[in-house]
C-alpha cells in the first residue's frame, strides 16, 4: 500500500452535519484513516489551530463575507490545499445560508454568505444536505487512487471524479428549479423519480411522470439535479458498477 | 454484440407458475423472479409498477408479499417513477435487500445512485436485485390515453391488456384484440427524454428481460451480473423459471440486436443533432453524457 494522502476538514459557516456524515462511515472512517488518509486539520476532531498544507481540503459551509477570519481562512485553504472539495450544499451552492438576512445572535451583522466557489476556485463538488457518508467515502477513496494509485487506478479515479469536477465548473447556484430548467426544459427527463428520492426535504413529488417541486420547501442543496441520471451520466463509470462496487467493498475492509 | 451489453448467458424463458403466466405480459419473468426472491429471502421487498388512480396509469409500489406483487403484473406503457421509492424502501419499509424493476434509463439511475449516492444515504448497498426490461420508448400517461381512446377508439376502462410488438400497438378488451394501430402513429406521443437514450436491453441490470426475440408466451432473458446469475440459476433449479437455450430460436438474438442497433444509432444521431453544429446561429442543447 502506497503512503497515505493528507486530508483536512475546513469548517466555514456550516452546521457540522457534513462532518457528522463523514463520521457516519463509522468503522469505515477508521479504515480510511488507517489506510488511506491522515486527517491533518479538523477543528472538531484534531488539535490543529492553523490550516496546514494538505492534499485534499473538504470545506464545509458557506463563507460569511462580513467576517474577516472566514475570508482569510478560505483563501488560506485554497493556497494550502492541492484539491479543494466543496463538501455539502452550503459550500457548493449556499444551501439554506442563501436565505440568511442577518439578525442572528451573537453576530447580527453577519448577513452575507457565499458558496466557496464565488470566492475561490473549487475542484470538486459533493452536493446534498447532508452529503451522504457513502458519497464522501467514495470521493476520499478516489482522491487517494488519483494521487497514489497506479495508472489504471488513476484513470478510474479521473473518470469517477470528472462529473463532480464538472459540477464545480458549472456554477454556484442550485435549486429544485434546475429539474425544470436543466432537465425538462432541455427535453431530457425520463421520469425515473431519482430526484424525488434524493430530496432531503421531500420538496419533489412526481406528477404524471415528471418532477413537481414545492419551491417553498426547497433548501437549494443541489441533490436532486446532481442525482438525476440526465444531469450527468458516465457510461465508463456506471458500466463498471459491479467492479467498482466490489473494489470499494474490498478496500474498505479493516 | 456491443449493443446488447455484457452478459454471462442468454435464455428463452418463461415462468414455471401457471397463475403467473395467466396474467403475464410475456413470459412472466419479472413477477416470477421477484416472487422467488421474496420467498427465499434474496430480497425483502420489490419496487414495482403497481396500479394507479387511473386505469393503466402505473404508480410505484413496494411489494413485500407475493400477493402484492401479483397486483403489479403486466406492462403499463407509461412512466412509473420507481426510483422515487428507492430511499423510502430503506426507511419507512426498513428494507435491507431491495428488488427493483425498471426501464434501461431507470436501471442506469439505480447504478448512478449506487456509485454517486448524492442524495441516497445508505441506499447503495441495499440494492439486491435490479431487473431491467427492454424498452424502445415510453409514453406519458396523457399520450397513452390519447393513443387508446382516440386512435384505438377504446375506453381505457375496458382495456384488459396492451401490447407493443411486430410494429403495432395493440389494445385488448375481454373480447380479444380490439384495436391495432401502426407504431408509426404512436411516435409523436413518446416521452421526449426517450430520444437521448442509448440503451435498449438494460445493459446495467442484474437480469434483463423482454418479449423481443422469443415466441409468444416466452421472454428473452439476459443474465448479466454475479448477483443476477446466482438468483436466476436458483429460480430455474426451484422450478419458478423454465429456461431453454436461445440456439435456433426464431426470431432470436438477431432481432434483438437489430432493434437495439436501430434505437441506439437513431438516438446517437439525435444527440448529435442537439449540438446544432449545422446552424452557426443556434446554441447547443445540453448533453447528459460525460
Amino acid at each position: 500500500m502506497a503512503d497515505k494522502i493528507t486530508v483536512g476538514h475546513v469548517h466555514m459557516s456550516g452546521c457540522t452535519g457534513c462532518l457528522v456524515s463523514l463520521a457516519d462511515n463509522y468503522e469505515g472512517l477508521l479504515t480510511i484513516l488507517d489506510k488511506y488518509a491522515d486527517l491533518v486539520y479538523c477543528l472538531t476532531l484534531a488539535d490543529v489551530r492553523h490550516i496546514p498544507k494538505m492534499d485534499v481540503a473538504l470545506v464545509e459551509g458557506s463563507v460569511c463575507i462580513n467576517d474577516e477570519c472566514s475570508m482569510e481562512e478560505i483563501l488560506e485553504t485554497r493556497e494550502n490545499a492541492a484539491i479543494v472539495v466543496a463538501l455539502g450544499g452550503c459550500a457548493c451552492y449556499g444551501n439554506t445560508t442563501r436565505f440568511c438576512r442577518g439578525g442572528q445572535q451573537n453576530q447580527p451583522q453577519h448577513e452575507g454568505f457565499l458558496p466557496i466557489g464565488d470566492l475561490i476556485k473549487v475542484d470538486v463538488y459533493i452536493p446534498g444536505c447532508a452529503p451522504t457518508p457513502q458519497q464522501i467515502r467514495n470521493v476520499c477513496l478516489m482522491a487517494f487512487l488519483l494521487l497514489k494509485g497506479n495508472d489504471e487506478q488513476k484513470a478510474l479515479a479521473t473518470a469517477y471524479l470528472t462529473p463532480l469536477m464538472s459540477l464545480a465548473a458549472a456554477g454556484t447556484e442550485a435549486c429544485g428549479c434546475d429539474l425544470m430548467t436543466e432537465v425538462i426544459n432541455q427535453g431530457l427527463c425520463c421520469g425515473c423519480g431519482s430526484c424525488a428520492a434524493a430530496c432531503p426535504v421531500r420538496a419533489v413529488t412526481i406528477q404524471y411522470g415528471k418532477p413537481q417541486v414545492e419551491r417553498d420547501l426547497c433548501i437549494k442543496c443541489g441533490a436532486c439535479y446532481a442525482q438525476c441520471p440526465r444531469s450527468f451520466f458516465s457510461f465508463e463509470v456506471c458500466g463498471q458498477y459491479e467492479a467498482i462496487t466490489n473494489l470499494i467493498g474490498e478496500v474498505m475492509k479493516p | 454484440m456491443e449493443y446488447l451489453g455484457q452478459y454471462k448467458a442468454v435464455y428463452k424463458a418463461k415462468s414455471g407458475c401457471e397463475d403467473i403466466l395467466a396474467k403475464a405480459q410475456d413470459g412472466g419473468i419479472v413477477t416470477s423472479m421477484f416472487a422467488y426472491a421474496l420467498e427465499t429471502g434474496i430480497i425483502d421487498g420489490a419496487i414495482v409498477a403497481g396500479p394507479g388512480s387511473e386505469p393503466y396509469k402505473p404508480e410505484p409500489m413496494i411489494a413485500t408479499t407475493v400477493e402484492e406483487l401479483f397486483a403489479a403484473r403486466g406492462t403499463k406503457y407509461s412512466v412509473s417513477p420507481n426510483l422515487a421509492l428507492i430511499k423510502e424502501a430503506t426507511r419507512s419499509y426498513g428494507l435491507d435487500k431491495i428488488g427493483i424493476v425498471g426501464t434501461p434509463c431507470q436501471i442506469q439511475a439505480v447504478r448512478k445512485a449506487q456509485l454517486y449516492p448524492i442524495g441516497m444515504r445508505d441506499v447503495p448497498d441495499k440494492i439486491a436485485l435490479a431487473l431491467g426490461i427492454f424498452c424502445m420508448e415510453n409514453f406519458p400517461y396523457q399520450g397513452l390515453f390519447q393513443m387508446v381512446e382516440d386512435h384505438c377508439a377504446t375506453k381505457i376502462d375496458n382495456v384488459t391488456k396492451m401490447d407493443i410488438g411486430k410494429g403495432k400497438f395493440s389494445v385488448y378488451t375481454e373480447r380479444g384484440v380490439n384495436s391495432q394501430i401502426p407504431l408509426k402513429v404512436t411516435h409523436k406521443y413518446e416521452q421526449p427524454g426517450c430520444h437521448v437514450c442509448l440503451d435498449y436491453v438494460a445493459n446495467m441490470a442484474d437480469i434483463s428481460t423482454g418479449s423481443v426475440g422469443t415466441p409468444d408466451g416466452w421472454s428473452t432473458v439476459f443474465v448479466r451480473s454475479a448477483a443476477g446469475e446466482a438468483a436466476f440459476n436458483k429460480a430455474v433449479e426451484a422450478g419458478w423459471i423454465i429456461a431453454e437455450s436461445m440456439d435456433g430460436v426464431k426470431p432470436g438474438l438477431e432481432l434483438v440486436e437489430k432493434l437495439a442497433t436501430e434505437k441506439i444509432t437513431k438516438n446517437q444521431k439525435y444527440l448529435e443533432h442537439r449540438l446544432h453544429k449545422e446552424h452557426p446561429a443556434l446554441k447547443p442543447l445540453r448533453n447528459p453524457y460525460i
